[in-house]
């Protein structure tokens, strides 16, 4: 057991690091869990896996022999456990980061999740609130076994209560991650597999936030609007560069938070351009992007040149099949379709 | 002293053949191979002192001040109880989860907490959280589906009733850890039923309690029903205490109409877990004499055979023997508690009567710390429309 006087020497050995050499964005987030540890004694992680061994994707790495397994230990494999673990500490006034080793994992947890997560400061009338946090990987496209890929977040989103928040870089992933642990209300932060380690970027190693609630204008353009986050972010970009070349200038939104959606930059891009394309790696029916698509419908009908579009994966369980799997999430050739239909409309 | 309506509240009626034998699997011994864990027992249901052997010798009779003290815990909540379903009948109370005959099993147990400990009740339990000190006005509010009774306490670390079943286990257990970490002597309490023994959260909770040496209490209040179910068609195991072993946890065994066990036992095992060496399950063998709710009809399920028996095992009465007899009760002591707690009561019910009524916009309020656009927006497409 890791006692007080130990917290000292840990801070003291917290790792420098050279701010204009790019990092992962799972490097990302674990300098962002190891600032908060350090900053916030109220700060607590735990999951399956995440103390010795560091997670199942090294985002607790070396946390634990810093902070003391105190503040960083392992539970027992239990889903449900953890999540409800997780709101009794923050009943308790507590910061816990809990984490979901897969998302699709944590299905066991949803009856925490929808019935008290979402539910606690209501019922409460504010009396408990429950500022916890909850990482979960996300999404497809690195062959991982069956059940590992799934993309609940539109599931996730639904539970009145919860932000969802989903990084597509390591600059927001880590901004992001401290402003969910500093958020007095359950942030779920889904965190896509895919970009883990796909790219680097240079990340700021100081203390700072991205707001939550508020989109990103990823790339500006003029004649259609991509609404995209999380591992499509990528995707986008790539067909929008393609799309480019053939003289169609595509606006890319990266929505960074999924709820409270930020309809306000939707909005404001879509009556610009007058054209939108929603981009999700979930199943088609009733994703996230339709209620963008249905946000875009409400508010924007009398700017639209052409019909919403979404590109999304299909209405059927992540295939596991390496040979077959990238015909499921959005490819760029898939996003490249759908801007052509949107502008030859 | 008559009979309160708690002692008569056995049901009446018959059942179809095939119900009836289903239901009267209630009925049957414990299975063979299956050690029941001895009951601590101090007062029988004849409210003499049990002269037996007890199967936890270390644990104490509370003394006779504590003993009246108990008494009037188990009045003061008899008397919601009974006027619950006066008010109720008079449109004054919504659906309410009566536990009229438990009062021992819910008062025993929350007595022996303090307010920096927790408290995780079920629906059942409004005793037990009139006990460690919810307000009435709040508690009737509460049950009249008002959001006053939302409005919880700050004073105290009481939670709302927990309605989908189990999931405060894990909770507790986290609030315990909390105040492990924080290096307080505080403890976590949470209830739970027979029924609610066969869902996961219950399980996962005593292994993560176990696993990270939680203060918790977990209190089995085994009323031998899950609404229609009773314990035997719920599961096979006969002694639920027993469920802790599979987690290394102590499993305790105590008569749930005797609050002197409960409250003896209770008591030890919230000092076992202050002391740090970890979390207790108590199953407190009682019986729901009542309906399910006041809306509910248990002439549909169970028979007067299965309930026969249970209202002379009656806590209330039983405690009241023994005190009469050890003359820690008198007669007239009686009358002015029962008078006491009764003003009490009505005071309560005409401030429950005098909160206002909640408006629509309220629905969404207190969703977050600052509400969303999306809030902001549907408040005012609420009050709109609520002026229109």
């Amino acid at each position: 057991m890791t006692a007080v006087g130990d917290k000292k020497q840990t801070l003291a050995a917290a790792p420098q690091r050279d701010a204009s050499k790019p990092i992962t964005m799972v490097a990302a987030i674990n300098e962002a869990l190891d600032m908060a540890l350090t900053r916030d004694p109220d700060v607590y992680i735990f999951g399956e896996d995440v103390g010795v061994m560091g997670g199942v994707f090294r985002a607790t790495d070396g946390l634990q022999a810093r902070h003391g397994v105190e503040r960083v230990f392992d539970t027992p494999l239990a889903e449900a456990g953890i999540m409800g673990l997780g709101i009794g500490m923050g009943l308790a006034g507590l910061k816990p980061v809990a984490e979901m080793q897969f998302a699709g994992f944590l299905y066991p947890a949803l009856d925490q999740i929808m019935s008290h997560l979402g539910r606690y400061r209501h019922r409460t009338r504010s009396r408990f609130t429950l500022p916890v946090v909850v990482r979960a990987p996300y999404g497809g496209g690195v062959h991982t076994p069956e059940q590992h890929a799934d993309s609940p977040e539109a599931v996730i989103a639904h539970v009145p209560g919860v932000k969802v928040v989903i990084p597509s870089n390591p600059q927001d992933a880590k901004g992001l991650l401290l402003a969910a642990i500093a958020d007095p209300d359950p942030v779920f932060f889904f965190e896509s597999i895919k970009m883990y380690r796909s790219l680097k970027a240079e990340v700021d190693p100081g203390y700072y936030t991205v707001p939550i609630g508020q989109a990103r204008i990823h790339r500006a353009g003029d004649d259609l609007t991509i609404i995209c986050y999380g591992g499509m972010v990528e995707v986008c970009d790539r067909a929008a560069e393609a799309a480019a070349g053939a003289g169609i200038s595509a606006e890319i939104i990266d929505l960074r938070t999924i709820s409270p959606l930020d309809t306000a930059t939707v909005l404001e891009s879509v009556r610009k351009t007058g054209r939108a394309v929603i981009v999700t790696e979930a199943p088609r029916t009733a994703g996230f992007h339709s209620e963008v698509a249905a946000v875009i419908a409400e508010e924007a009908i009398d700017s639209l040149l052409a019909p919403v579009v979404r590109v999304t994966g299909f209405d059927a369980p992540y295939p596991p099949f390496t040979a077959i799997e990238d015909s499921y999430r959005p490819t760029p050739t898939r996003v490249a379709k759908a801007i052509r239909r949107v502008m030859e409309y | 002293m008559s009979k309160t309506s708690t002692e008569v509240a056995a049901s009446a009626g018959t059942l179809p053949a095939a119900q009836a034998a289903m239901a009267a699997s209630v009925l049957q011994p414990a299975a063979e191979g299956q050690p029941e864990v001895p009951m601590l027992q101090f007062i029988t249901p004849q409210g003499t002192l049990n002269a037996g052997e007890q199967p936890l010798p270390d644990v104490p009779l509370p003394d006779p001040e504590t003993q009246l003290w108990l008494y009037r815990q188990m009045r003061r909540i008899r008397h919601f109880d009974e006027r619950a379903w006066v008010l109720y009948r008079q449109g004054k109370m919504g659906v309410f989860p009566p536990y009229g005959g438990m009062e021992a099993s819910q008062a025993g147990t929350a007595a022996a907490l303090t307010t920096q400990d927790w408290l995780f009740p079920t629906y059942r339990d409004t005793g037990a959280a009139l006990t460690y000190g919810l307000p009435i006005a709040q508690t009737v509010a509460y049950w009249r589906s008002s959001p006053h009774g939302w409005y919880m306490p700050e004073d105290l670390k009481i939670t709302p009733f927990y309605i989908p079943i189990a999931t405060q286990y894990p909770q507790a257990v986290g609030a315990a850890l909390a105040e492990r970490k924080r290096g307080t002597r505080n403890v976590a309490m949470a209830f739970i039923g027979d029924g609610g023994s066969s869902e996961g959260d219950f399980h996962e909770g005593l292994n993560f309690a176990g696993a990270l040496n939680a203060p918790c209490v977990f209190i089995l209040q085994n009323n031998g029903w899950a609404i229609s179910v009773p314990t035997a068609a719920q599961t096979r195991a006969r002694d639920l205490s027993r469920r802790a072993e599979g987690y290394g946890v102590p499993g305790l065994r105590v008569d749930g109409n005797d609050i002197l066990a409960v409250y003896a036992v209770t008591k030890a095992a919230v000092e076992r877990a202050r002391g740090g060496e970890g979390p207790t399950l108590i199953e407190t063998v009682t019986f729901r004499i009542k309906p399910h709710t006041v809306a509910d009809d248990p002439t549909r399920y169970r028979t007067d055979e299965m309930t026969a028996g249970w209202d002379t095992k009656d806590p209330v009465l039983r405690l009241r023997e023994y005190l009469l007899a050890q003359g820690t009760l008198t007669e007239e002591g009686e009358a002015a508690m029962l008078d006491e707690i009764s003003a009490e009561f009505e005071e309560a019910v005409a401030a429950a009567d005098a909160l206002p009524d909640p408006t629509p916009a309220e629905i969404v309020d207190h969703v977050f710390a600052q509400p969303t656009p999306q809030l902001r927006a549907q408040r005012a497409e609420i009050m709109e429309e609520d002026s229109a």
